[in-house]
Formats: structure tokens, C-alpha cells, sequence
């Protein structure tokens, strides 16, 4: 359906296109009777071509508007289809091509807005008439703009030194660019060097791992900052000030040489409840593991004797190089990057909350990190997989899937990784023990290359499979047999019946959840979490590792759950992300700034406080404000705040939101929309 | 009249939260009545009161106004000043005679498309029950509203 006008004296040359998105669109308004619509009623506003088609951001849809700037001389161009965080660019682009100034279309949704949300298909296509007469008419104002050239900072700020991490940094540093690290425990490697094996190849992580960690620690290209936290962000993509809070670690890592001796001679023991997941023991001055990156130890200040009762010093009498310094403070480091990558990982699910699987309260309950430290041949036990008294070796070991995941109670996502971490427990403990083992299982999600040949070795096995949710885990014997046994109760959803299975342990296989302060690190950096806590993307397919803050990328569990090789892959990506835009040297901005017409401002000051970037300039001498556009980021605020009119925002202009206003009221039509 | 009443809201929108919560109301396909037109703008911040009198002077029933949560303002804090344009605004609308119901502010972020929908639907029903507006229309002969312009940039200053 097309319909051609022609064009009027004086007025702007419009072109309206209608997209069918498919079905998605036009399964829910008339597409054809709109673009007919606005051919016929928007012509004195200037239309002169109004067309339908199936998908407009296909190539051929972009060619009907190319050609039609060319061959009628459109001035102008509004597209109604998808949501501009989607195609604005696209159709831009295509205007660009056929000369017409990008900036002087406009893409309004009937999809997201329109479509996909009403139910009614008559008040659906009279809604998409008043969309696209807001458009047209906001349109008309546009002004042809040139973005703005940013240039970018070669370097790149990494949070989080985790596999994701790890794998971004390395990617940046040795294509040449300076990479700042910063991880807040004292030593890189995250989760995965807390892991014994990896599924489904059953590498040994900390083989695979550790090489990388030690690429991050002597890479020239690397600042490695551990023991450390972003405490400030300012400025914008290309040029980001960030200040780095470096605790105070109490030893000098100009002497330290890593000997460990202080460690040795530390006479106080401290449980570790992060690396060793509360099963082993660590000193108060420590590494969390020997093959930490970097070497140094760090003194925990709460627990040290001499910190608390004043006396002590062993580990300063014993270092060989004098390199304990007790006077030590945190240290504010700033640094100036361009562009930001995240991958501050995630935090496991706390079993205590599921109160029924008795993790806390029973002591042969485990979870899947103390798992991971019994199994480790590093870990507390040397890889014996004993029961909490540390001798026993357990009969049978039950495995529950799916703690605080795929459940209402908690969360409603799937963990991703439970599944298959579960059968590699499932793998290590018939290995090693030879024990009967239960796997707990709702659905098995297997997916991924040479994932479910893995389910497939550990069915034959021997290790059994019980599909249903566990009810509870009690130690409450009823039946004989079940003396001194922790008794699973679960209704067995395949044979249809509740069983009782008495074992010796349980794991509980517990799910990912975001990082305790995702919120405040999501603030700190200005991008936004979804509903569960995890960051948001930019897209959830397309662009997977940006955000919609330009130059914050995100990467591994920071953005939802997932394993190790799709965390590595996100690193990778995100970097080269970050390599595209550095190489470029410069990135182009949207044109979205505040200005001051001198001539009109009365100095009143009233805007000069309104700015939280400092944009804002007060001239005493002309008693005139200036906006730095250089620092200006495009709210408006102060523009809705001038009484004199006198400042003015592109792309979002008085002009431009009064006429959109007006046509979406249909107060520059002679019909209403129906 | 007041039976087939279908009122018409003009609702703001900030680039970064609550469009962003639209645009996931859609692609969740959360339903909400097609009473609402949604203006995108870059931030709360940007709403400068005479959009909403214009709006209600140009034949809207209702006027919502969307933006981040406190303290989540992709410029920062530019949100909070949209709270204090919105609670001045209201004491003048009374002023005018304009039952206060009519503009209502709302905090939706990104992740929270079914929050929005279901304020809309709130919002709709409200405007519903209070009835058509009915703003006296400046100078509708030339059928452009630039008069109504005119007008409503006046009431600001």
C-alpha cells in the first residue's frame, strides 16, 4: 500500500513507513489502513509518500526509503515499526546513505508499544495513527546535527579478577593496551580456583587457571590492584576518571617476596570462610591459596593479635626483608580509562534459606563450594571425601539439584551450571569412595557441546537417578535402616511414589545469585540490574556484553548464570568490544546537548547549580552561563529550568516535544483517530 | 458521554528507565489500555512542567510522568529535581481547578515493565472516574494549536 502526494510549497517533504514487523505489528493493527491513513490525512502536514511493508529493517525496507530521499527529495523521514533502542540506528543509517542528514528521522514504536501491549486491534490502529502523527509532527522540527567525536582513552579498566576477568584482561594487554585489574579479595582467579575439576573434561581448574592468573600478574601491560575497590566513577565513555580505594594490606610489596614465612610464624588461626568455604583454616596474615597472583600476603586486621591486643609482631621478627608495615593506610589511586569492563561474578546461593535441606543445622549437609573444598586435593582434607568428622567416608551420598533455583521461593531462573556441576559431583564421589550416589533431579539440563555425553558416562556409572524435588532432608529415623543416616523424602515423579532413601551425606547443589551489593556496584557504574539482580545487557541477543551506559561492558556470571567456557567467552568478547573502540581512536556520540543563547540569558544563576557534571559555567565578567558541551551529557534538566528560554537541547527541543504533543492529540488533524 | 468515556494520557518517559520499561511490557507482552501516548525524553529532569500543562491545555485527560528510582537517575540526581518540578506542579494544577489526579508521577526502572503496565492501568481507571478534562481550548480555529503554544509557554514564565 502506497500512497503519494504532492508535495506542498514551503513545507517539509515527509515519507512515512509503516513495518509490519511480520505478524507482530500487523496481527494487531491495520498496517495497511494506517499507511493509508497517514498518506491521505497527514498531507497537508507535508507527507508526501506513505508506504506499508513486511519488514521494514530488512534490506529492501531500507531501500524503499533510500530511494524514495532520492527520487522524491524526502526532507524527512519517520518510521513507525520497533522500538528506537532497537532500529534507530538502522534507519539512520539508511537516510545517512541516500544523503539525508541522519538526524532528520525519527522511529516511533507501534510494536513494544503498540502491538505486543493492547488487546483491542480498532483501538490498537487508531493508537498507531495518533503515534505516528506525534512523530510526524516532532519530525518537522528535527534539525540536521553532526555527532560528536569523543576521543578514547587506550586504556581499560577490568573489575573483577575472575576467569571472565582474567580472559578479558589478557585479550587487552596483549594487543597492547594498558589494562588496570582491580579485584577486592587479595588474589585473583575468583570462583575457579577454589574448584578442583572442571565438567565435563574434568581438568584440573587449577591447572588450566593458575597459568592465566600468573599471564595477569607479569604481563607489562597489567596494573594488577588486589585488596581493592572502585569507590568513584566520573566522567563518560573515552574518558572515565575512576578512584581506586587500595586497602592497606600491612605488607610492603616493594620488600614482600612471597617467602611465606610470616605465614609460618602467624600463631593465629583463622577459619576461612571464603577461599576454604568455612572447612579449613588460614593465619591472619595469608594468602587465600599458594598459587595466589599476586604473592603477597595481606594482614586481616580484625583477627591479627597485634592489632587487637597491641603485642605480637611475629610475622615482622621473621620477614627476611623488613616488608611488614603495621603503619600502613588505604591508599586512593586514580586512574584514567576509557572504556570499563565488569565481571565481578556472582555469589552462591545461601542453603540455610532452603530450611528443609538442613544445611547448618545437619552437620553431613553440605554445599556445593564445601564440596568443591573437599574434593580438592589443595583443600582441607587433601581430597579425602569424608563426612563434617573429617574420618568416615560416606556409604552413600545423596545429591540435591536445583537449591534455590527454578523455585518460586526463591528464584525462578535456572542456575545453568547445577545440573552438571551435580553429575561431576556424582562422578567424583563414585571415584573416590566407591559410595552409592543419588542424583535429585527436577529437569537434567544437559546442554552444551559434549555436556550430555558426560550425563550419559555418569548414568552408566552406576549413579542413580530419582527425578523429583526433595521434600526434606531429616535425620529423624523411622524406619529400621535409617539410624544414624540422614533420610531424603521425595515423591519419585517417574516410578509415582514417595520414597525414603537413607545416606550418609548430601549435597545440596545450590544455585547463582547475584552479588550481595550488585545494586550499589550497578549505581557506582550507572547501568541498570533487571528484576533478579543480574546486570542488564544491552541486548539480550545481539549485544550480550554492552550496556546501555556506552563504554561499560559486562562479562561472566555478572550478567546471569553461566559456566566457565561461556564466561571466558564473554570476556573475550567484551575485550574485543573495547579493542574495536580503541582502535578506532574515537567514538561518536549522540548529539544530545544543552546550549545558552548569550543574547537571551539574564544571568540569573538559576541553572548553575542544576548540573551534576559540572557542565555549567558562570561568566562574572558578562554575567552569562555557558555550557561546556564537552562535559554537557544530554539530561535537559536545565533547559526545563531556564525561565528565559534561553537555553535549548538538541533532539529533544521545546519545539520538538510541543508538536509531538500536539499530533499525538490529533490537534493538527480535522478527523480524530479511529 | 461519560459512559463510553476513553480518556487520553500523554505519559513521559525517560531514555534510560521507563521506556526501557515499556519497551520490556512489550517484549513480556504485558497488556495495558491503548489510553496512553508515550513521549520519550532523555531524563525526568528534562520534563519541564509547561509539557504537562500544554498536554492537558491540548486535550489530554492525564498526564503521567515516568522516570528512574531515586538514587538510580542515569545523570545522577536529575530525577529528584523532576520530583520537585512534579510536587510544585501539582499545588498550581489545584489552582487551576485541575484535580491533582490528573498527573502522576511514577518511578519505574528497566527491569520493571509489569510495574509500569499495571501503574498505567491504575492511572487510566483514575482519569476514568474523574472524567473527561475538558481544558478550555485556546484559539482551536486554525487547527495548528500554535496559539495554544503561546499560551502555555506563558504560564510558565
Amino acid at each position: 500500500m502506497t500512497t503519494e502526494n504532492k508535495p506542498q510549497e514551503g513545507q517539509e517533504r515527509i515519507g512515512v513507513y509503516v513495518c509490519h514487523c511480520g505478524s507482530n505489528i500487523a496481527g494487531m493493527v491495520d498496517v495497511e489502513h494506517v499507511a493509508k491513513w497517514a498518506g491521505e490525512e497527514l498531507k497537508d502536514r507535508g507527507v508526501v509518500v506513505a508506504r506499508d511493508y513486511k519488514f521494514m529493517c530488512s534490506s529492501l525496507g531500507q531501500e524503499l526509503i533510500e530511494n524514495d530521499i532520492k527520487e522524491l527529495g524526502l526532507t524527512r523521514v519517520l518510521v513507525a515499526a520497533c522500538s528506537p533502542h532497537l532500529h534507530e540506528q538502522t534507519f539512520r543509517t539508511a537516510s545517512a546513505r541516500a544523503g539525508l542528514n541522519p538526524y532528520l528521522t525519527e522511529l516511533v514504536s507501534i510494536r513494544e508499544q503498540v502491538s505486543w501491549v493492547h488487546t483491542d486491534k480498532q483501538a490498537a490502529t487508531a493508537k498507531s495513527k495518533a503515534v505516528i502523527s506525534g512523530g510526524v509532527e516532532r519530525v518537522i522540527h528535527h534539525e540536521p546535527l553532526e555527532p560528536l567525536v569523543v576521543p578514547i582513552h587506550e586504556a581499560t579498566l577490568v573489575v573483577g579478577g575472575g576467569i571472565a576477568g582474567i580472559q578479558a584482561a589478557l585479550e587487552l594487554a596483549d594487543a597492547g593496551y594498558p589494562v588496570y585489574m582491580v579485584e577486592r579479595e587479595p588474589s585473583i582467579g575468583g570462583h575457579m580456583a577454589q574448584f578442583d575439576k572442571t565438567f565435563p573434561t574434568l581438568d584440573c581448574a587449577a591447572c588450566i587457571l593458575t597459568p592465566r592468573m600468573v599471564s595477569v600478574g607479569m604481563h607489562p601491560n597489567i596494573k594488577l590492584f588486589t585488596w581493592s575497590e572502585v569507590t568513584k566513577v566520573d566522567g563518560y565513555v573515552g574518558n572515565f576518571t575512576v578512584t581506586i580505594r587500595k586497602k592497606a594490606r600491612y605488607v610492603n610489596e616493594e620488600l614482600c617476596t612471597g617467602c611465606g614465612i610470616c605465614q609460618e610464624k602467624c600463631p593465629k588461626k583463622v577459619i576461612d570462610e571464603i577461599y576454604e568455604a568455612g572447612l579449613g583454616y588460614r593465619k591472619a596474615v595469608y594468602t587465600p591459596f599458594p598459587q595466589a597472583v599476586p604473592k603477597f600476603p595481606v594482614i586481616d586486621r580484625p583477627n591479627c593479635t597485634y592489632f587487637q591486643k597491641g603485642t605480637c609482631k611475629a610475622c615482622e621478627k621473621f620477614c627476611p626483608t623488613n616488608a611488614i608495615d603495621f603503619t600502613q593506610e588505604d591508599e586512593y589511586i586514580t586512574v584514567e580509562v576509557g572504556n570499563i569492563i565488569l565481571a565481578t561474578g556472582y555469589d552462591l546461593f545461601d542453603a540455610r534459606r532452603v530450611t528443609q535441606y538442613g544445611y547448618g543445622r545437619l552437620a553431613n549437609v553440605f554445599t556445593s563450594i564445601e564440596f568443591e573444598r573437599l574434593s580438592n586435593a589443595a583443600g582441607p582434607t587433601n581430597g579425602e571425601i569424608v563426612l563434617r568428622d573429617g574420618v568416615t567416608k560416606p556409604d552413600a551420598v545423596g545429591i540435591i539439584h536445583c537449591v534455590g533455583s527454578r523455585d518460586r521461593n526463591f528464584n525462578n531462573y535456572c542456575s545453568v551450571i547445577c545440573c552438571m556441576q551435580g553429575l561431576k559431583f556424582a562422578h567424583l564421589v563414585h571415584e573416590r569412595t566407591g559410595a552409592t550416589v543419588y542424583n535429585f533431579y527436577i529437569d537434567m539440563r544437559t546442554a552444551y557441546k559434549a555436556y550430555d555425553e558426560f550425563y550419559q558416562r555418569v548414568l552408566e556409572e552406576g549413579t542413580l537417578f530419582v527425578r523429583g524435588k526433595v521434600a526434606e532432608v531429616t535425620d529423624a529415623a523411622r524406619l529400621p535402616g535409617e539410624e544414624g543416616k540422614l533420610i531424603i523424602q521425595v515423591e519419585d515423579t517417574l516410578a509415582g511414589i514417595q520414597r525414603r532413601i537413607p545416606v550418609d551425606m548430601v549435597i545440596l547443589s545450590a544455585g547463582l545469585e547475584p552479588r550481595r551489593d550488585a545494586k550499589e556496584v550497578a549505581k557506582l557504574f550507572g547501568i541498570s540490574c533487571s528484576a533478579d539482580g543480574w546486570f542488564i545487557e544491552k541486548h539480550p541477543k545481539l549485544d550480550p556484553v554492552a550496556t546501555m551506559t556506552e563504554g561499560i561492558f559486562i562479562a561472566g556470571c555478572v550478567q546471569g548464570p553461566k559456566d566457565i567456557p561461556s564466561s571466558v567467552a564473554q570476556g573475550a568478547a567484551a575485550s574485543a568490544r573495547v579493542l574495536g573502540r580503541i582502535r578506532q581512536g574515537h567514538i561518536e556520540l549522540e548529539p544530545v546537548r544543552a546550549s545558552v543563547d548569550e543574547a537571551k540569558c539574564s544571568g540569573c544563576r538559576i541553572c548553575n547549580n542544576l548540573c551534576p557534571f559540572n557542565a555549567i559555567i558562570f561568566h562574572e565578567d558578562r554575567m552569562v552561563t555557558e555550557i561546556n558541551p564537552a562535559l554537557c551529557q544530554g539530561c535537559g534538566t536545565c533547559v526545563a529550568a531556564c525561565p528565559a528560554g534561553a537555553i535549548s537541547g538538541t533532539v529533544f527541543s521545546n519545539e520538538q516535544i510541543f508538536a509531538q504533543i500536539d499530533g499525538l492529540l490529533g490537534l493538527t488533524l480535522e478527523h480524530a483517530f479511529s | 458521554m461519560t459512559e463510553n468515556f476513553e480518556p487520553v494520557i500523554i505519559g513521559f518517559t525517560c531514555n534510560w528507565c521507563s521506556y526501557r520499561a515499556a519497551d520490556l511490557a512489550g517484549t513480556a507482552r504485558v497488556k495495558y489500555p491503548p489510553n496512553i501516548r508515550l513521549i520519550r525524553l532523555m531524563c525526568s529532569g528534562r520534563l519541564d512542567p509547561t509539557f504537562v500543562l500544554k498536554a492537558l491545555a491540548s486535550g489530554a485527560d492525564g498526564v503521567l510522568i515516568t522516570g528512574c528510582h531515586p538514587g538510580e537517575c542515569h545523570y545522577l540526581e536529575q530525577n529528584y529535581k523532576a520530583l520537585r518540578r512534579f510536587l510544585l506542579l501539582r499545588r498550581t494544577l489545584v489552582q487551576m481547578g485541575i484535580e491533582p489526579d490528573r498527573v502522576r508521577l511514577v518511578w519505574a526502572s528497566a527491569a520493571e515493565g509489569v510495574r509500569l503496565a499495571e501503574e498505567i492501568t491504575k492511572m487510566v481507571e483514575a482519569v476514568r472516574q474523574l472524567g473527561p478534562l475538558n481544558w478550555p481550548k485556546w484559539q482551536q480555529t486554525n487547527g495548528h494549536g500554535e496559539h495554544a503554544h503561546i499560551e502555555a509557554e506563558e504560564v510558565s514564565a
